[in-house]
Order: structure tokens, then sequence, then C-alpha cells
């Protein structure tokens, strides 16, 4: 057998194989669009460098797919991160274009497909590869808000504890978070202070404040009462915007204020 | 050179590589010593850890595993993805559980329609525990947080589910406990929080890729008992050997060998391959169900709580086909029987659209409250990938391949079986992994939810009681070497096949012979096709050199999973001249309690490595648990 080992072969450029899809086995409807894709290697690359592909795809395409077609038929180094592919488990957030989104929820019929699409990894979080970031910063701000229920006295046995509807639909909205980091990741305060708890940490401390089964509201709202805490939002809205489960993340984080200056979750 | 000149990528696997009943006295890796967080050595390379017990997998059972065993044991949960990312978390419509919260029902009531669900393949003494335990399930997870939808006086609210009913079938019951149409997504973020609570270890992104068994024992008490699993951490390209007295598997399902599907992309059935390379065996493998309300040509989930909640399946003609097969629950009967009859609708010309290739799900008499509320991230899917509001017309959905029935077989402990009834000590499967069996040949929707939780509990709490008493079980020498040669030779390869274009081939010929409609024909073309993709696989391309993120790598080996498993569900398939449950045979229309009231067992056995079934699959069957419901015609 060859001797080519893994640390040799890897200063090889992976090969790269252009769109090889013959006119005639396009499907109906179908065009070809560029995108334009900050690529980082780092056993090959000092600098994130940008390089584009053109790729065919259908106007009801994702993104993803776009990727995906770009991965499985032309460059198989491309990396990102994936699983659901509808927009449920978060792991395809990146910048479209310049907005933080997840790839599978961008149709390319909500894009401008005669133009070139930038696509490029989430910014504020350290670059590991091509759109692949480090997400442990991120969750550690969540652990950090204690973002489970706390609540001392013991439930009826075997028994539910009981919540009026009104009171559950309460926390509605911050239930939905699914820990993407678009909202994060979007934030000016936090692409310049990497202390700040960022917008999900506080959506998810919010999840627990305002909901009446739990004990723990002041021990949160002390937490986020610190200088890298709530009170380092400046409003931009960006967070809401980026939120592709449409949670209206700043109005939550104004609550918390609101919580933090009244001394009251309700 | 390509992978195809080793003699056996996969048999290199299997094979342990020393005898460690002679050698393991004088392997360094057993004389090796751990940190109080379990961490070893870097030796030869390889980073050593060492844990009472392995959870492999971190969705709904996994961490449901973990909160049970990390109090009380030295425990860590390795996963594929970041566990927030499983897939339990696309899970919608609820999980079902006796409560009679807001009508009369009884868990005696939900065995029986989980054991009919499951055309009588059910091991009932495990469906009877299903539904017993399940009311004490739902109510953990409210204790844990979960945010359930509430009834007017603040207890946790049940919709209908199909094939739930009350009385033994007379009508459809409300059992399903929910949260709007987030319910898998509310039960992960829950058992999440509590690991973040418990303090939970887990290494995130590692790809477990073997699992490491000893034979321990001398003459009639000789037996293979796992040693822990080697892991491949996804962003450096090292590997990790984990030693444990117990390994819990809760890998989830393989709905990838199909196109059309509701699985997550990394859904390739990962564990249930290493289990059964590891020659243990897999059964019921021939049942895959299809759910019946994919989003048309995408196959994107659509809960059946629609259908609890009202909504209507339309034929083109804006007829009520259901009404046809089953008067009494209509649009709520099983998963398996609404998929056939949609298909047979398409077949017979009744389809709706310009190709009418799909049947049409109508909302619209919901109203956008319900929709909007009870409803709204289908709402959503629908507007977003089809441009369809199911506010004002109807959605287009045809059958989605969506869960694994079967799986590695398990006791009622969720230790896992080396044949029809040993036990492989210290060994658990979990979830949709395994196949305990509480689904039979048709699982009953809003009892995967369930099952996740009421035998990863078990698994995790078995796990705690035999790491009590048990002792480490002697690391073979060098007990990553056969996946750090499988990883290199992949690397080196000069092959020529794309991993994407044997995978498409797969997943698009597995559509066309082995969905819903089954004949001998199809499954012996479906054979066939898999004998060349698995000889082109020996062929493959990774065209990643690199270490770091190498998904290209993992997609490669993932690859090599789903050909086994798909082999496996086809050749299962083909031996089963029956239909039950979601195993339907054109040739065979009728269900044959005679001959094939039993499971199927399915062995790895012979050359491993060659690309005919024929010589390395051994068939056997397996005995069903029945203990109060004789087997009688499903009608609904």
């Amino acid at each position: 057998m060859s001797t080519v080992t893994i640390e040799a072969a890897q200063t090889r450029v992976p090969e790269r194989t252009t769109e090889t899809t013959a006119v005639e086995d396009a499907p109906p409807g179908s065009f070809v669009i560029t995108l334009i894709i900050r690529r980082y290697i780092p056993e090959l690359d000092d600098e994130p460098r940008w390089e584009d592909f053109d790729v065919r795809v259908l106007p009801t395409d994702r993104i993803l797919d776009a990727l995906h077609k770009i991965k499985w038929e032309q460059d198989g180094s491309l990396t990102f991160r994936r699983s659901c592919a509808h927009g449920i488990c978060g792991s395809d957030a990146m910048r479209i274009n310049g907005r933080n989104r997840l790839a599978c929820k961008t149709l390319i019929k909500d894009l401008d497909p005669s133009k070139p699409i930038y696509v490029e990894a989430l910014k504020g979080l350290p670059l590991e590869k091509d759109l692949v970031v480090d997400m442990e910063p991120f969750f550690e701000a969540y652990r950090q808000v204690q973002p489970f229920l706390i609540a001392s006295s013991a439930p009826p046995a075997r028994r539910e504890r009981t919540q009026s509807p009104v009171a559950r639909e309460r926390f509605d909205d911050t239930t939905k978070c699914i820990l993407c980091a678009a909202c994060t990741s979007s934030c000016p305060v936090f692409w310049t202070d990497g202390q700040y708890f960022g917008p999900a940490a506080i959506v998810n401390a919010h999840r627990f404040i305002f909901d009446d089964r739990d004990e723990a509201s002041q021990v949160r709202l002390d937490i986020l009462n610190d200088k890298e805490g709530v009170w380092r939002c400046r409003t931009t809205f960006n967070c809401s915007e980026a939120c592709p489960r449409g949670i209206e993340i700043t109005k939550a984080i104004q609550e918390v204020k609101q919580a933090l200056l009244t001394g009251k979750a309700s | 050179m390509s992978v195809g000149d080793q003699p056996g990528l996969v048999s290199r696997i299997m094979h342990d590589r020393t005898n460690p009943e002679k050698g393991h006295q004088r392997d360094p890796e057993n004389r090796f010593s751990y940190t109080e967080e379990g961490t070893g050595p870097v030796y030869d390379g390889v980073h050593y850890h060492q844990y009472d017990i392995v959870i492999v997998g971190a969705g709904g059972a996994g961490m449901r595993a973990a909160i049970e065993a990390g109090p009380k044991a030295k425990t860590a949960v390795i996963s594929k993805l970041y566990p927030t990312r499983s897939h339990t978390g696309a899970a919608q419509g609820g999980m079902a559980a006796a409560l009679a919260n807001v009508e009369e029902d009884s868990w005696e009531w939900h065995t029986f329609d989980t054991v009919k669900g499951g055309d009588y393949l059910v091991d009932q003494d495990a469906a009877e525990i299903l539904a017993k335990e399940a009311i004490d399930a739902v109510i953990d997870l409210e204790n844990m947080g979960l945010p359930f939808n509430r009834t007017p006086d603040g207890k946790i609210d049940q919709r209908r589910f199909g094939g739930h009913t009350a009385e033994h079938g007379k009508t459809p019951v409300r059992r399903a406990c929910y949260a709007a149409d987030r319910t898998g997504h509310m039960i992960l973020q829950t058992l999440y929080q509590n690991c973040v609570k418990h303090g939970i270890n887990f290494f995130n992104e590692f790809y477990v890729l073997d699992l490491i068994m000893t034979e321990v024992g001398h003459g009639k008490k000789k037996q293979r008992r796992p040693a822990g699993v080697v892991a491949y951490e996804l962003a450096t390209g090292e590997l990790h050997v984990f030693q444990a007295k117990a390994v819990v598997f809760a890998t989830g399902g393989f709905g990838k060998i199909y196109k059309t599907t509701s699985n997550a992309h990394t859904l390739t059935g990962d564990g249930v391959g290493i289990v059964w390379r590891k020659g243990l065996p897999l059964e019921d493998m021939e049942f895959f169900q299809f759910h019946p309300t994919g989003l048309a040509g995408l196959g994107i989930l659509l809960t059946e709580g629609a259908r609890g909640e009202g909504a209507i399946l339309r034929n083109a003609d804006g007829e009520r086909f259901m009404e046809r097969y089953a008067p009494t629950i209509k649009d709520l009967a099983p998963r398996d029987i609404v998929s056939r009859c949609m298909v047979q609708e398409v077949a017979e010309g009744r389809g709706a659209g310009p190709l009418k290739d799909y049947v049409l799900l109508d909302c619209t008499h919901l109203g956008a409250e319900v929709l909007e509320t009870k409803l709204p991230d289908i709402t959503e899917f629908a507007r977003t990938y089809l441009g369809v509001d199911p506010v004002v017309e109807p959605v287009p959905v045809m059958p989605t391949a969506h869960y694994a029935m079967g799986g590695i077989p398990t006791n009622v402990k969720a230790e896992v079986l080396a044949d029809n009834d040993t036990v492989v000590p210290g060994l658990y499967a979990a979830g949709e992994c395994a196949c305990v069996s509480v689904h039979g040949s048709n699982r009953l929707g809003t009892n995967s939810l369930l099952d996740i939780n009421v035998f990863g509990k078990r698994a995790g709490n078995n796990a705690v009681e035999y790491v009590k008493d048990a002792e480490f079980v002697p690391l073979p020498h060098d007990p990553a070497g056969a996946i750090r040669d499988l990883i290199e030779q992949l690397q080196a390869s000069t092959g020529t096949e794309r991993i994407a274009s044997i995978r498409k081939e797969l997943q698009d010929e597995m559509d066309r012979k082995a969905q819903v409609f089954r004949t001998e024909e199809s499954l012996g073309e479906m054979m066939e096709i898999i004998v060349g993709l698995r000889e082109r696989y020996k062929n493959i391309a990774v065209q990643d050199k690199g270490k770091r993120f190498n998904t290209d790598l993992l997609e490669a080996i993932e690859l090599g999973f789903l050909l086994d498993l798909a082999e496996v569900v086809v050749y299962s398939a083909r031996n089963r001249k029956e239909s039950r449950g979601g195993h339907m045979r054109d040739d065979f229309p009728k269900r044959d309690d005679a001959e094939y009231m039993k499971h199927t067992m399915a062995y790895l056995t012979g050359d491993p490595h060659s690309s005919h079934a024929d010589d390395h699959i051994d068939l056997g069957w397996k005995p069903v648990v029945i203990t109060n419901y004789q087997p009688m015609e499903r009608k609904y």
C-alpha cells in the first residue's frame, strides 16, 4: 500500500472540480448562481480568503442545498455545520449577504440570484474552518445564566405543578430559542466585548425569570445586573432581526431591564 | 492506492487485533492512571479517558439516561453534535401518557392501542411498561421545567393523535401531552438544561466510530463485554479511547437510507451500524415507518397533531378519502395505514397537483388562531418551503421516511441482547436505535418521545446499578488501531467514486424499491443495486485531506454505515413474505400470523467485506411476547 500519511497528504490543496452538470441534464427552471464563500482552512491558509463557486439551483432551493451541491459535486473540503435542514436544530447559522441567517431557511428566490451571494461564518466567535466557528464561548455564556428550572418547593407527589395558560403564555416567546447564535453574533456589543453575555443568554434567562414555577429569578437578575449583563445592550435590534425563530429578543432584554429596575418579574 | 486494495475495511473493524486473554497483562493501555475528571494520558497519539458509564448520543434518550447516571456514577456523554442539535428537537406533536387530564383514559387502553398499532408484533410486556411509566415520565419532564400547554385549570393539556383511542378502539382519545407543535424541541431543551444543572460531562462533536468488545472469562463462562468506545474528535481529527464499565447507545435512527425523509442529514445510523459490525444482531429492520404528512417533494415533517386538531386529508377531487379506508377514526388511523392509503390514492390517479403526485392536507377550516397558536411551526414550514399558506389553502403532502421500528435488540431493562435471550453485560441501548420492542411493526405517533424518556431513564438507572459491582474490562492492545487504519486508508485513497453520488443513488433507489409498497421483484433489484454500491464504495474518494473539522471524511464513514443498514433492511424485508404494519408487500398483501408472528433477527456472519449479503447475513427469528392481547384483525 502507499505510505502517504495524513500529515503529508494534508499539505496538498484539495482538488476542485468545476460544475459538470450538462445543460441538457439541468432541471427545468434551474439556473446558475455564484456563491462567494469566505474560506479558511487552518492547515493551509494564513488568512481567510474569498472563493467563488458557480452552482446550478432551483429558486426553491435553500442556501444549504447550494452549499451541499458545492461540497458534494465540486469541493469536498468546504466545511459547514448542518443537521435538520429545516430550521429547528440551529446548526447552520451563518452570514448570508451580510445578514445572520440559517442556511436551511434562506431560499434562493428570496435573495437576488442575479448577483453573487456572499456567505461567511458568524462574526464575533473564533473562526475554526470555513463556515465553522467555535461555539464554546456562546454556550459558556448560556450556562452562566443558570438556564434550568430552580424550584425548592416540592411539586405535588406524582403530579404536575399547575400553571395557568396566561402564566404559560408569559414566557412563550423565549422558549422558542434554538441556540443557533444568530442573535449573539449579530450584536455589535458582543463583537467588541467578548465578555458580554449576549442576547441568547439573556433570552434563556428571560425564559426562566418569567416562568412562575421558577423560584430563582432574583439569582438570574443579579447575574444579569453585572457590568457585562443586560445594561450593555444598546437596543440596536440586530438580534431581533437575526432571530430565525422570530423571537422579539430586544423586547425580552427590555423586560429583563425593567424587572431589574422594579425588582420584580411580572 | 484505493481503499478497495485493502482486504476488508469492515472486517478490520470487526476483528480484535490481539488476543486479550493472553495479551492484556502486558498492555500499557490497562496501566494508565486517570484524573478525578476521567482524563488519562495521550499514548501513541491517542487520548485516553476513563468513566464508569459512557453514553453515546445526546438526543432525548441519551440525555435522559445521563440525568439518571450523572449524579450517581462517573459519566460521560459523547455526541457527534452539540446536544441541542439532536433530532429529538424536530419532533412536534406530543408525548403520549394516560394522564386523563381532559377525558377518561387508562394506561391499559394505551397499552392496547400500542399493541394493535404495532400490528401485534409488539412485545406486550414492554408495551405495558411503556404505557404505565408514561405518566411518571411526563410528570418528570414537567417537574424539570418543561413548558407544556395547559388546560384552563392549569393542568397539562392533551390532544388527539393517530391510533390512540378510548375503550379499545371505540373513539379517539386526547392522550398526547404537548407544547404547541414544538414538543420535541421543549423536551430536548429541558433535558439539556437539566444536564447543565447536573454538570454532565459532554464531549461534543466527537464521533464514536467503534465499540471495544473484550472477551472475558473462561470455558462456559466466556463472554464478550464492552470495554469502551473509540471516538474521533471533529475539531482536531484526533482519536480518543473512552474506557467504561457500561456503555449506553442512544444514537437515533438511520432515515438517511431514504431520499424522502423527515430525518436530519446526521441520522446515518452510526450506532446501529457499529453494533452490527461487532457481530451483535439487529431486530425487525424491515419495519420502517413512513409518516403520512411530509411536505411534498421535501419530506419535511408536518405533525400528525394537525389531524389531531381536526385537519383532513383530501385527494384531487376534494374527497376525504380516509373515510373509505378507516370509517371509525378516519384521518386519525395509524401512520402505516394512512401512508398506504395516500400512495394508493395517487397510484389510482386521484393525486393532486400538475403531476397528480401528492394529496392535500386541509387545515383551512381550523382557522388562523388554531394554526398560529397550536401549530405555528408547521404553518411556517409550509409558508417558507412551499410558499403555501395553510390558513387559506391545503398543503401538498406525501409520506416521508420517518422512524426505524427495528434496531439493536434489548430487553425491558434496556440491556442489549446477543441473541434471543443472552444479555451482553454492561451494554445498553435506548431510543430509536434500540428495539425493545414497544413499536412492533408500526409505531404510534407520540410513543417515540415517550420511548426515549421511559427507556432512556431505564438505561441510565440500570447502568448505574451495573457499575456498582462491575470492574473495568481490560482494553485490547492499541484499541484505536482499527479506526486509525480506516481513517488513514480513506484519507490516502486515490479512489474516484464520489461519496455523494453513491449516497444519492442509494437514497433514490430505496425510495423507488423499498418504500411504502414493496415486492419480491423490487427488493431483489434493490439487493443487486446495493451490491454495486458496496463495490463502488471500495473505490471512494475523500477530497479533504486535512485533520481539522473534516466532515468530508466523516460523510464517507457515515455512508459505510448507511450501506450496511440499507442492506439489512432490504434483506430482512425480502425474507418477510407478508404485510404487517410498516412493511407492506404488494405480492403478499395479508398479514400471516401462522408463519410470521415473530421478530426478525439478523446476524452478521461470514465475510463482512463481501458485497453480497448472502455471504454475510444470517436471518433468524425471535418469539413475540404476548400477555393480554391475542392478535386480531386490525380495523379502525
